[in-house]
């Protein structure tokens, strides 16, 4: 089918007048009001549980508006916010080592190589200090010096301290903060929780999302919640690359079936290898696992000068045959440099022939020098989490031989494209956290994620969604028997049905595995014109296979993980070929998207402003048609454009 | 250390919460000792839906030790055999070649199973919901360094708050007690002075959450501390039954508030 275009020329992002410094104070102020009695006659849908959709779900239950909230997990503490380690960055200067606002701010834009929106970046730099803030009283136990205070700690792409942490698990407890918030609301009845529920469609009613459908895992019950406004706060596409850094259940479902009701897809050829992953040991990998950027303060990366060397045992290769590459390519930001310019040198490493390991893509991260500088108790306080964490996954002693790392899909900059109210281009539909496009521009710096997540959550759409939902009348919203809700909900019945008719032979992680190399082949760390289009064709084909040769068991009125995974699947199947054709069209390096055609002299990142300094903003056109490319021009007003440079 | 492995798991399978489960035998051969135990599930699971057959259903999501949902009792151990490790961490480089394995999901009154391997933890998050938590509405915080805490205070607090809520902890408990997970939560905040103002109500609603929920009684067995993956001490109960003894005793029921000024 043909759909009309929703979207205009020249997207409008609302984005305030007036200096940088002044736009979220002046928009605070702008945004209409909902009057406190009025506020529980509106009802609001959270999809997502981590850091932006639990943090929203509590703080929009405690300004009084009926919420409820879904995630596919059995409980909402398990979202993959969980997993996050290092930490989360704050421009609170307690170390009087020259932070402020303004530099994180300034170093955000530069870290995603000014392909973010500067409005948004500022906002986000000006409320990290009320995140940490929020959290400090909610009894998320930050690690603390000797004297009481807050400990900080650096992280790549800056050269202040301000990254707090909570050991090796700064993700757990800062989601275990907002779970406990958003437990104390459905403690109270303000929030109603759907755990074990997938979203599975949005309700669109005259352009406007007014619900959701979801499949409660457990009945296999196919049902809709209608609502006067809906936040996604669903996380990544990361997994298209089969093998990543997040869980197994992360998807993009819900982000790409509002992609397809209308909602704009913003750059989703911005995606983060991140550097320092435990390498693949064999094709029965199922997921590869983080080792934390933070590892890097105390770390350092190297590869034997000589490929000959490789096979050796670390310890036995010298000093003077060792290449520490990044002290050497980048002596200021050194082993801190940003995870797409880390990540490129390790394959660069690799390509090379000096690569370590079995596979021989891999380097080696060695404390042997912070051991002998610090002590191995020291090393232990700080990281000994994940030291245990890799020696439970490789079998070697990290405090005696070196990690072997290598870079793996981690988060997605790309995603729904949002305006500064985090509304997508279908009115009512908000967007928080990873699951919207607006922040970390072509790359996210180490403990980023954490800040917007929260940001968005706490702090931004509580303010928002009041100036959308004041402009509709109270108690208007429609009714769940409407006809529109119905034949969404027989849409997803329609689809689940046609999974199970196909009783082909392969599994759902088959076709997943296929896509998985295949993405990472060619729109992984390296992308070419020549790859890409391989891509565009290869992705075609394995899901017309899918289509025709599925197996899956059982029934959809029961447990059904098999069917869960297979959807999933479906849908990656086509978020992977938006992927490459926005990577194909952006005939530019930046960032994390490095096109091989686009680079220096001595292989960094090519940009070209002149004709890529905006947003590519994809929209639906229907199955079989070909999407159409929107841009939103980025224009920089407080900050000059700049060649990045951590030379 | 490459030898592959060839094991017979024997899985308990249950259709759903009404009907009744059993345990049946399969084959997992051919398996590397690099794999995780997830990963190995996941090849008799291919191998099952290939001949049509129903796989095995079990919960996971992260596979890096944090989320706590994978929950399995492996040869009679919540989460095998291997100390301070989650199911998705343990790698078949513990098991020896040709080794039966026994696979149960966690037992207890107040998780039913909801297929094979898969339970219903829900009433943890309901314990959570009864106090532990906070009550400090989003904006209403002070700067995050007007309040220093010892640093011994916080690593304290920190260590009871690695408590992943996996569950493990109940599972291995031979009344289901779910005091280890309990007073890891209840600890934490009264280890810290933000948990202060509310540390003598919030021991009391989690404990009647937990009584409620049909969790059993602890009689300090210890089997908790040693399935816990993160670790999570005894001590916790000892300091929690502290709080606990002392807010029953200086209970008062809440008095209805005067009307306040105009």
């Amino acid at each position: 089918m043909e759909l009309n275009s929703r979207i205009p020329d020249g997207l409008n992002s609302r984005i305030p007048d007036g200096p940088i410094e002044n736009k979220w104070e002046k928009h605070k102020f702008d945004l209409k009001l909902v009057n406190p009695a009025n506020k529980r006659k509106y009802k609001v849908l959270v999809v997502g549980s981590g850091l932006a959709g639990g943090a929203a779900a509590a703080s929009m239950a405690e300004l009084g508006y009926e919420v409820e909230c879904f995630c596919y997990q059995d409980s909402p503490r398990r979202a993959h916010s969980i997993a996050a380690q290092g930490g989360i960055n704050a421009a609170k200067n307690y170390h009087n080592d020259g932070d402020s606002v303004r530099r994180l701010f300034y170093d955000t834009v530069k870290g995603g190589d000014f392909r973010a929106r500067e409005a948004n970046v500022h906002r986000l730099a000006e409320v990290s200090n009320n995140i940490i803030d929020q959290c400090v009283a909610q009894g998320v136990p930050f690690a603390r010096e000797y004297g009481g205070l807050l400990d900080n700690r650096s992280f790549g792409g800056a050269q202040v301290s301000r990254t707090f942490y909570a050991r090796g698990q700064t993700g757990q407890q800062l989601l275990l903060g907002a779970y406990q918030a958003l437990e104390r609301q459905i403690g109270l009845g303000a929030v109603k929780m759907f755990p074990r529920h997938e979203m599975l469609e949005l309700i669109v009613v005259d352009g406007v999302a007014k619900g959701i459908v979801t499949r409660n895992m457990v009945t296999g019950a196919v049902e809709s919640h209608v609502a006067d406004a809906v936040c996604l706060a669903t996380g990544g596409y990361g997994n298209v690359f089969y093998l990543s850094t997040n869980a197994k259940g992360c998807n993009g479902t819900a982000i790409w079936r509002a992609y397809k009701k209308g909602a704009a897809f913003a750059n989703p050829c911005f995606t983060q290898i991140h550097p320092t992953c435990i390498p693949v040991t064999g094709d029965h990998q199922s997921k590869l696992t983080l080792m934390s950027e933070s590892l890097r303060n105390d770390g350092r990366i190297w590869v034997p000068k000589r490929k000959e060397d490789c096979g050796k045992p670390a310890s036995q290769i010298p000093e003077e045959d060792r290449d520490y590459y990044l002290e050497r390519k980048y002596p200021s930001y050194g082993n801190l440099a940003p995870r797409d310019i880390s990540s490129r040198a390790a394959k660069q490493a690799c390509d090379e022939g000096r690569g370590i390991g079995a596979t021989g893509r891999g380097v080696y991260l060695d404390f042997e020098a912070s051991i002998k500088r610090l002590g191995q108790n020291k090393i232990e306080e700080r990281y000994g989490n994940l030291f245990e964490m890799y020696e439970r996954i490789t079998d070697e002693n990290p405090y005696k031989t070196p990690m072997r790392i290598y870079p793996a899909s981690h988060y997605t900059m790309g995603g729904l494209w949002v305006d500064y109210n985090l509304m997508s281009t279908i009115p009512g539909l908000f967007v928080l956290g990873e699951a919207n496009f607006s922040d970390h521009g072509a790359n996210r710096l180490g403990a980023s994620a954490l800040m917007q997540g929260l940001a968005d959550g706490y702090f931004v759409i509580p303010y928002t969604i009041g100036g959308y939902l004041a402009s509709i009348k109270p108690g208007s919203r429609i009714k769940v028997d409407d006809p529109v809700v119905k034949a969404t909900e027989q849409s997803v019945s329609g689809q689940i049905n046609r999974l199970f008719s196909i009783q082909g032979k392969q599994t759902p992680d088959y076709f997943h595995r296929e896509l998985g190399k295949v993405m990472w082949e060619y729109s992984g760390m390296g992308r070419t014109e020549a790859g890409l289009k391989k891509a565009l064709e290869l992705i075609p084909q394995i899901r017309e296979e899918f289509w025709h040769n599925l197996r899956l068991p059982g029934a959809g009125e029961e447990v059904n993980q098999a069917l869960e995974t297979a959807g999933r699947v479906a849908d990656f199947l086509e978020i992977g070929e938006l992927l490459c054709l926005d990577a194909l069209n952006r005939r530019e390096s930046c960032g994390a998207h490095f096109r091989e055609e686009w680079q220096t002299g001595d292989g960094e990142a090519l940009r070209d402003d002149e004709n890529f300094c905006h947003v590519a903003a994809w929209e639906y056109k229907g199955d079989g048609n070909a999407p159409v490319r929107h841009t939103e021009a980025l224009s920089f007003e407080s900050l000059h454009l700049a060649t990045r440079n951590y030379k | 250390m490459s030898k592959h492995l060839n094991l017979t798991l024997h899985v308990w399978r249950q259709k759903n919460a009404t009907c009744d489960g059993k345990f049946v035998e399969y084959p997992a051969e051919n398996i590397s000792p690099d794999m995780s135990f997830l990963e190995m599930l996941d090849i008799v699971n291919e191998g099952l839906i290939r001949k049509g057959e129903d796989p095995i259903t079990f919960d996971h999501d992260c596979r890096e030790g944090i989320c706590g949902t994978c929950s399995m009792v492996i040869n009679g151990r919540p989460h095998g055999p291997k100390e301070r490790t989650t199911t998705c961490q343990l790698h078949m480089r513990s098991f020896k070649d040709g080794e039966s394995i026994t696979l149960e999901p966690w037992r207890a009154e107040a998780f039913p199973v909801l297929k094979d391997l898969m339970v219903d933890r829900g009433a943890l998050d309901r314990i959570i919901a009864a106090g532990g938590f906070v009550s400090v509405p989003t904006g209403s915080a002070q700067d995050a360094n007007a309040l220093p805490i010892p640093k011994e205070n916080a690593e304290l607090a920190m260590d009871a708050a690695a408590c992943i809520g996996c569950g493990a902890c109940v599972a291995a408990c031979p009344n289901a007690s779910a005091m280890l997970f309990l007073s890891a939560k209840v600890s934490q905040l009264s280890l810290l002075p933000q948990g202060q103002p509310e540390r003598y109500t919030r021991v009391r609603d989690m404990v009647a959450q937990m009584d409620a929920e049909e969790f059993g009684t602890c009689t300090n067995h210890g089997e908790c501390e040693i399935a816990c993956p993160k670790g999570i001490k005894m001590e916790n109960i000892a300091r929690m039954n502290r709080d606990f003894i002392k807010a029953s005793l200086t209970y008062r029921p809440a008095v209805a508030g005067g009307g306040g000024a105009g």
